[in-house]
């Protein structure tokens, strides 16, 4: 049996409302630090998304089309884009679409909501997770783009890139958060898969897509955050940048506030 | 609602489709008690409770803790929650549970407190994913007092520990309350609102059906029970006017009754050998099933 004095509830409870902002503050990075560790410590989630991307870059970019693209700086560049947005959209799906959905069902998010969790603190951490794995995926392909694909990116175009892939993880993560918030932990990879691999395809980031389908193409984020890595990567892109990053806000806005609402509604 | 009330529904309704779970409400939590509430399986406990919370909206009636909604965070900055049906970060360890929900609040324990308070300091540095369901409770139980609660909601806070253990836990939360903590509780074990609570009540069907102390609630069975050793036949004793029930096991006779004083001085009376004379009055158990009409749980 304990015979140290700890305080409990006492006269401290009186002030025991107040949060100042460094403890604010203090709680998000805190979430964001345990969100980390725990995909640390679960390679098998996080590698599958830091090694596809630049594998399959490596494997169409280098192995087979090599020589190709050497010659064709153009579609080089649409293979790299494709690859790269392809890795930018995985983490922000799954991470947050899985996850919410697994940590719903566990009953995780609501002790989280019955306990005084800043609001934002969930949300941030899973966030930060996301765009950090945005910037590791976005290092690696660059690398890989650089020294074995042989494709000449100036210093400008690569933080252009770092900047476009990571805010343009954003809209994937509200899109996994929608969801998280709808879907049980066993559907919800399902759910996120699917809407995944017809991204990819329809979108038109892996190859061009036939005039009858290329017009539907504009309905996803990802032909979207195609044509601002295209921008950045000096290829030709379609429409003005503003109407992409308008449509990758809406997407965000949209499917964050749908998300928001339900979890502070019935979690 | 009291002056002293720190949290509390009042005439909160909730429906599922067209299932009733909440017909009407009323709880009050006081300052520095032990409230339990207990009820059979779907009498609404936990629909009252994730209420209390701010977990879900009434359709009906109104919720306050603290004087303003569970909602707000800073209502919930005095509040510690252990929850039944939850799992915790399987990948973090026990340690790290804490320092997390403790950055939740204003002016938390220290971690190392707070695995002393709840004698959890040997699961420090083991992962909640690799804990037995014990060790797990006893990981949820140490998250919810981290932060110095005002008020702690214990779902079931018991189930799955050893008798060790419970005892434990049960210093902890007679701690908490001495120091000023109120405590709501719902638990299947009787014995354990038995031996904490201050007041309890007991819900059915969505409604309070009795509240008070454990002694009025007790007070709602007349019957006490005698037993003894007779030679005096059942069936005989069973015509006694005033007896409910007559059982034998263990070369005992086991007897109900509303006048105990009657039957006992007739059972004297009747038989010189008797012996081995006991009186016991109702338990909660006795109380719960005959307010509940289920068979104690």
């Amino acid at each position: 049996m304990s015979t140290t004095a700890i305080e409990m509830p006492s006269s401290r409870l009186t002030t025991n409302r107040a949060m100042p902002f460094g403890r604010l503050l203090n709680a998000c990075l805190t979430e964001a630090k345990y969100e980390t560790l725990r995909m640390l410590r679960t390679p098998a989630f996080g590698i599958p998304f830091l090694c596809l991307p630049v594998a399959l870059y490596l494997l169409f970019a280098v192995l087979l089309f090599g020589a190709a693209l050497r010659a064709d700086h153009k579609s080089a560049i649409f293979t790299f884009a494709a690859f790269d947005v392809f890795g930018v959209m995985g983490p922000g799906l799954f991470g947050f679409g899985a996850v919410v959905a697994l940590e719903r069902e566990q009953g995780l998010l609501a002790l989280k909501r019955a306990l005084p969790m800043p609001p934002a603190a969930y949300l941030t951490a899973k966030l930060m997770m996301a765009m950090m794995f945005g910037v590791i995926i976005t290092a690696t392909m660059i690398a890989a783009a650089l020294t074995l694909g042989h494709l000449p990116l100036s210093a400008t175009q690569c933080a252009g890139l770092t900047v476009v892939n990571i805010l343009g993880a954003l809209p994937f993560c509200a899109l996994g958060l929608f969801i998280g918030t709808r879907t049980s932990g066993k559907a919800a990879p399902a759910i996120a898969n699917l809407i995944y691999l017809a991204m990819i395809y329809l979108s038109g980031i892996m190859f061009p897509l036939p005039k009858s389908m290329a017009t539907m193409a504009v309905i996803w984020p990802a032909h979207h955050l195609d044509q601002l890595a295209f921008r950045v990567l000096g290829n030709p892109s379609e429409g003005a940048p503003w109407m992409h990053v308008a449509v990758l806000a809406g997407v965000t806005l949209l499917f964050t506030a749908l998300s928001v609402r339900r979890l502070a509604r019935v979690g | 609602m009291t002056s002293d009330c720190v949290a509390g529904l009042s005439g909160v309704s909730k429906k599922f489709g067209k299932t009733v779970a909440l017909d009407g409400l009323d709880l009050e939590v006081r300052r520095g008690e032990l409230f339990a509430v207990l009820g059979p399986n779907g009498a609404g406990k936990s629909t009252a409770i994730s209420i209390m919370l701010g977990l879900r909206s009434p359709d009906q009636g109104t919720v306050q803790m603290f004087g303003e909604s569970p909602r707000r965070v800073e209502a919930r900055r005095q509040v510690g929650v252990m929850m039944q049906e939850v799992a915790l970060a399987q990948e973090l360890r026990v340690h790290e549970q804490i320092d997390l929900a403790a950055s939740y609040y204003p002016d938390p324990l220290s971690v190392d407190a707070v695995l002393e308070l709840t004698h959890t300091t040997p699961l420090r540095d083991r992962p909640y994913g690799k804990l037995s369901a014990g060790q797990k409770r006893q990981a949820q139980f140490a998250v919810a007092v981290c932060g110095r609660p005002k008020l702690l909601f214990l779902d079931e806070p018991t189930v799955g520990l050893d008798i060790q253990a419970r005892e434990m836990m049960w210093s902890v939360l007679r701690r908490l309350v001495e120091q000023g903590a109120s405590i709501v509780l719902t638990t299947h074990y009787l014995e354990e609102a038995e031996a904490l609570a201050d007041r309890v009540a007991v819900l059915a069907r969505g409604r309070v059906i009795a509240s008070g102390t454990v002694s009025e609630i007790r007070g709602h069975v007349v019957q006490k029970h005698i037993s003894c050793s007779t030679t005096l036949a059942v069936d005989e004793v069973e015509r006694w006017p005033g007896v409910e029930s007559v059982s034998c096991s263990q070369l005992k006779m086991h007897i109900s009754a509303n006048n105990a004083e009657d039957i006992v001085r007739r059972l004297l009376a009747a038989d010189e050998a008797l012996e081995g004379l006991e009186v016991r009055r109702a338990g909660l158990s006795e109380a719960f099933a005959e307010l509940t009409q289920e068979t104690p749980q």
